[in-house]
């Protein structure tokens, strides 16, 4: 615990960590609630105006902790990792700039008229100020996956004498192949998190036999995302993404994958421990040559193993690294089979009266979560040795002068604080989803909502 | 180019403090001028649809900074370490005060959030003086640009201060009142009858403790940088901030008494800016001056971004800002006009 890079490395994990909780659920929920107001519209149906209002409020209290956390983030490339800002600022200054002037501006406004608004606006200027809530959040997650694919993979820059980053081509920074491929994959693990937890308040009130008209809405919408994100979270991005990893960052690739030696025809490892001093597999369960084909096409390619890379450049946690990985294939993988089988059921009408469908739909509810993530752990754990990939390391970047003990001091401010928030959450949460959707039906009458 | 983005950043911190300002000064009056819970849910819906928007310039600000000159921003941010993260938790207590409040029914749930936005916004206020305070005073800088300031050394002004000492204490309480004058005159605008009332009686009491205060404050930054009048006396023209500042405080007063509680608010924006524009100029180019050793001062030359990046970074920020501004707009527009406690709509 007085080794400052391991601290100022566990403040960044720990604090962007309980960060992405809540944005994955905003990010997500925002489409879907454009999709509710849409269809509110066009079938001229207040159901859906009130599930709208409803997946407001939970957006709103995720909304709240997502400004409240997110704003630490900010700060903290400066805190905690001085030299990297000073470095690499000249570059990633201008992504976070523009998150703050294009999509933080543009996201607070139109979110408070979308909450206050409603009787304000007519029912397309309240429908469009919800599209500019949607459209402000996935800018956000634009610019932050762009100045973390640049980490990931540096494009557009060049060097100044003083060792300095400093922009070449800003367009280039923008479309960096990596930063597209992340972003896709990004955001459709985002709308699985919104679609899943749609689909699990509504299985869960379905099981309660309260509010059933609209947990019917709530489980149709959400398992009709979650069956096409689901999909697509796997195939094109995830594939696409691995594929483009493996190319540029095969140490990671192969870390993640648990490849010690390279092989033609390389089998993939579902399952087992790696033990990284006897460099192997432990108790594995592999699917032949397997991997060459997901990575190349072909069951002969050859897929390169951690031995064609200098020690010193494997990533620094090779078994959190593989967890991360194996954890967020495998429940991407159990998404589709569950939403598969929902969406059949739906499209049959059994849905609604399959209780055993409807429980798996409602305890599914923290997995995306923990896949998301495993995800990002995935993509930061196995970056490492470095902090902007084969230029700058980790090491090298974190702020020397804030000491290990002042450090730790504000690591554990951080998490008193977070556990309160945790639990106002929660709190905040399980009240909104026990009084249902409803009790909207006083507000449109006029009733004061203030004690809401 | 430098000194543009020199001014662009000046301006969007001016642009923070004068618009988040008003809802931290509605947080440290709240508890004294709003006392029933009616009252309160009427001082908080004032700043409802407007404090997220208002505190992104913080963000927004912060962004611009470590685009423009990314050495400043590494070195201030690690060096005020502790106070930094001091400020995110009471970002964290402000917000959750404003917004969490509504959603329980109980006097305990509402006073202890209450509690929350007043404490939090008032000990807000005291820490962004003291920051700015500290800039204008400088701290010790080390050759290679960083430094680490201590919450305290020895309260006094020497070449290793901490960062709080008798003159950023000032600094804070010239903004924990200026703030709190300038959040009174918000809700007298936004209030009528006894919250009306009792704004811009606190307005009125704020008013001689503000001038002493602010008075102090330049005697006391005469006293610890002397060279912050070499800007004026090589551009006399300046000299205009300081007669703003004096027709701001003045206006203040006069408005108020008057009945017309948006011109006495638009002079406390005035005594914001050129407060904030004065410090700014007398400090440019030095962003960061250093205490044991001039030469090791932080300007806007040693730390700003390439020329290229700085020079595109303009049009997209200038585009983006005409964008937010336009935001800005619609949403003061369509929340214009007097709060009342029966107001539908603050729809958590």
């Amino acid at each position: 615990m007085d080794d400052a890079l391991f601290i100022h490395r566990l403040h960044f994990a720990f604090t962007i960590t309980f960060h992405y909780l809540f944005p994955q659920l905003t990010m997500g929920l925002a489409p879907l609630i454009v999709v509710l107001k849409t269809i509110a519209i066009r079938r001229n149906d207040d159901r859906y105006n009130q599930a709208a209002r409803f997946w407001a409020k939970i957006f709103a209290i995720n909304f709240v902790l997502g400004v409240v956390t997110g704003i630490p983030m900010e700060f903290q490339f400066g805190t905690n990792w001085a030299q990297f800002s000073k470095l690499t600022g000249g570059v990633i200054g201008q992504p976070l700039m523009a998150e703050g002037i294009y999509s933080f501006f543009l996201e607070s406004a139109f979110l408070g008229l979308f909450l206050f608004g409603e009787q304000r606006l007519s029912k397309w200027a309240h429908w469009g100020s919800a599209f500019m809530v949607f459209l402000g959040s996935w800018l956000s997650g634009y610019f932050i996956i762009v100045t973390d694919a640049w980490m990931q993979h540096p494009v557009g820059y060049t060097r100044a004498a003083d060792g300095s980053f400093q922009v070449a081509s800003f367009w280039e920074i923008l479309t960096n192949p990596w930063a597209l491929l992340q972003y896709s994959h990004n955001m459709s693990g985002a709308v699985i998190t919104g679609s899943f937890v749609m689909a699990a308040v509504g299985a869960f009130y379905l099981l309660e036999r309260k509010h059933e008209e609209q947990a019917r809405i709530f489980v149709r919408v959400g398992v009709v995302a979650g069956v096409i994100f689901s999909c697509i979270q796997v195939f094109p991005t995830g594939d696409l993404h691995g594929k483009y990893m493996a190319k540029h960052q095969p140490a990671t690739t192969a870390a993640m994958e648990g490849l010690w030696k390279t092989e033609r025809g390389a089998g993939l490892t579902i399952m087992g421990q790696p033990d990284v001093e006897k460099q192997r597999i432990d108790n594995p369960l592999v699917v032949n040559k397997m991997l060459s084909f997901l990575i190349y096409g072909t069951t002969v390619a050859e897929v390169q193993g951690l031995d064609k890379v200098p020690k010193e450049d494997w990533p620094t946690n090779i078994p959190l690294l593989y967890y991360s990985y194996h954890v967020m294939a495998g429940l991407g993988t159990a998404f589709i089979g569950i939403m598969v089988v929902a969406t059949f059921l739906l499209w049959r009408k059994k849905l609604f009266a399959s209780r055993w469908m409807l429980w798996i739909l409602m305890l599914a509810l923290p997995f995306p979560y923990i896949a998301n993530t495993a995800g990002w752990m995935t993509a930061e754990i196995g970056r490492q040795p470095w902090l902007v990939y084969g230029l700058l390391r980790t090491q090298h970047g974190f702020s020397a002068n804030v000491s290990a003990g002042n450090g730790l001091f504000t690591l554990i401010g951080f998490m008193g604080m977070y556990t309160v928030l945790a639990i106002l959450f929660l709190f905040l949460i399980s009240r909104v989803i026990a009084r249902g959707p409803v009790l909207e039906e006083s507000i449109a009458k006029g009733t004061p909502v203030s004690a809401v | 180019m430098e000194t543009l983005w020199f001014a662009l950043v000046a301006i969007m911190i001016t642009a923070y403090v004068i618009l988040d300002g008003f809802d931290l000064g509605a947080g440290i009056l709240h508890l004294v001028i709003a006392r029933t819970d009616e009252e309160r849910r009427t001082v908080i819906r004032t700043i409802g649809p407007v404090w997220d928007g208002n505190e992104v310039f913080l963000l927004a600000g912060g962004g611009t900074l470590f685009f423009a000159f990314p050495a400043l921003y590494a070195a201030s941010f690690s060096g005020f370490y502790l106070p930094l993260c001091i400020v995110l938790w009471l970002l964290i207590g402000r917000a959750i005060g404003i917004e969490f409040r509504h959603h329980v029914d109980s006097r305990v749930w509402t006073d202890f959030f209450d509690g929350c936005f007043c404490i939090s916004s008032a000990l807000l206020a005291i820490f962004f003086g003291a920051a700015l305070g500290n800039i204008v005073r400088g701290v010790a800088i080390n050759k290679d640009g960083t430094f680490f300031a201590p919450l305290w050394t020895s309260w006094r002004v020497d070449n290793d201060p901490g960062i709080l000492d008798w003159y950023t204490v000032i600094a804070g309480l010239v903004a924990l009142v200026a703030l709190a004058m300038h959040g009174a005159l918000y809700v007298a605008v936004k209030t009528e009858g006894t919250l009306n009332r009792r704004a811009r009686k606190s307005a009125a009491l704020l008013w001689p403790v503000l001038i002493v205060i602010t008075i102090a404050s330049l005697l006391g930054t005469l006293s610890v940088r002397p060279q912050i009048l070499d800007n004026y006396r090589n551009h006399p023209i300046a000299l205009i901030i300081p007669v703003l500042v004096i027709s701001a405080l003045t206006g203040m007063a006069a408005f108020s008494r008057k009945g017309n509680d948006l011109r006495a608010f638009l002079s406390s924006c005035l005594y914001l800016g050129t407060m904030l524009v004065g410090a700014a100029f007398g400090l440019y180019p030095n962003v960061m001056p250093a205490r044991n050793d001039p030469a090791n001062s932080l300007t806007i030359y040693n730390t700003a971004s390439g020329h290229h990046g700085l020079a595109y970074g303009l049009i997209w920020w200038g585009i983006g800002m005409a964008l937010a501004i336009a935001y800005f707009v619609i949403v003061y527009r369509m929340f214009r006009g007097k709060v009342t406690a029966d107001a539908s709509g603050y729809g958590h």
